[in-house]
């Protein structure tokens, strides 16, 4: 029994779907949200690290190392504006950022 | 064989791990099933032999991006069981979705083959002799020097932009201002007065 490329890669999508899932699942928790996304970049990464491992190419363990940084930039910026919108607003409801609203 | 045995033990933890992510109750118990998927997937990265990156996952991301988030979850007083009044009415269509965005996935996964030649042909010969953190460093600091440094741009611009949102000075806090504590001369801070003897200061 050996584990190839699809094992790697089944698991990959499994994990994607969850991050989907728990977008829907937790419409209003935009903290969840952005765990959900941390998940969904997980999937992406595991993708990129088995396509690179199986095919013999170190190109994809460099490209999921910039995915890494975007992802870290990315939560770094998520959670200031959430900290930002709580101080203002004194709630994380995601259905309650409407002050742009016209 | 064991490699075997420990990819199904990782995999299963990581997958059951992820769920917990999005079905726990409390976000301080989610975020820490987060950090148990990452531990996971990392020990996958191990197996499929990207150790830096294995590292990297371990180091950086739980050693902060998740605890930045335990962080602004721990922070934030929030209501956590008022935001999860819509769980169960957001059930079906997120499972309907779900579902079929998995079912086609493994139908393409299925499908999947890779034509040896691409494999022959791979910019990147393995690296048979030098470890995974030395073959990625010789091709992360030579070929892709750009993107290496614009990397590093995006997470200049990210610190930038975080303290930029996060800063902010309350009106009616008396702040030190080292500038004029240093600018200040003798004639404006000490005055003498001639006092007559006897008369005392009025």
């Amino acid at each position: 029994m050996t584990i190839g490329l699809s094992h790697y890669l089944t698991v990959a999508a499994i994990l994607f779907t969850l991050g989907i899932f728990g977008i829907f699942l937790n419409r209003k928790n935009v903290i969840v949200i952005l765990m959900s996304v941390e998940l969904m970049l997980l999937a992406v990464n595991l993708n990129l690290v088995a396509f690179s491992a199986f095919h013999a190419d170190l190109v994809g363990q460099i490209f999921a190392m910039i995915v890494l940084t975007v992802a870290a930039a990315e939560a770094a910026i998520g959670l200031a504006i959430v900290v930002v919108y709580f101080r203002n607003r004194g709630t994380i409801d995601v259905a309650e950022i409407d002050l742009l609203k016209g | 064989m064991l490699s075997a045995l420990f990819f199904y033990l990782f995999a299963t933890i990581l997958v059951g791990a992820g769920f917990m992510v999005i079905a726990a109750k409390n976000p301080v118990h989610a975020v820490l099933y987060l950090i148990l998927a990452f531990f996971n997937a990392a020990g996958l990265f191990v197996l499929l032999g990207a150790e830096f990156l294995a590292m990297i996952l371990v180091v950086v991301y739980v050693g902060a991006v998740m605890v930045l988030f335990l962080f602004v979850v721990m922070m934030l007083d929030v209501d956590f069981a008022e935001l999860r009044a819509g769980f169960i009415k957001y059930l079906p269509v997120g499972a309907t979705v779900g579902l079929l965005l998995l079912v086609e996935l493994i139908l393409i996964l299925g499908a999947w083959a890779t034509a040896p030649e691409t494999v022959a042909e791979a910019p990147t010969p393995p690296a048979v002799d030098i470890s995974n953190t030395e073959a990625l460093g010789l091709i992360l600091y030579t070929r892709y020097v750009y993107l290496f440094e614009a990397a590093g741009l995006i997470l200049l611009v990210a610190m930038v932009g975080a303290i930029v949102l996060t800063l902010h000075h309350k009106r009616d806090v008396k702040r030190q201002s080292i500038s004029q504590q240093v600018q200040r001369t003798r004639a404006e801070s000490v005055e003498l007065v001639n006092v007559e003897t006897g008369r005392g200061l009025s």
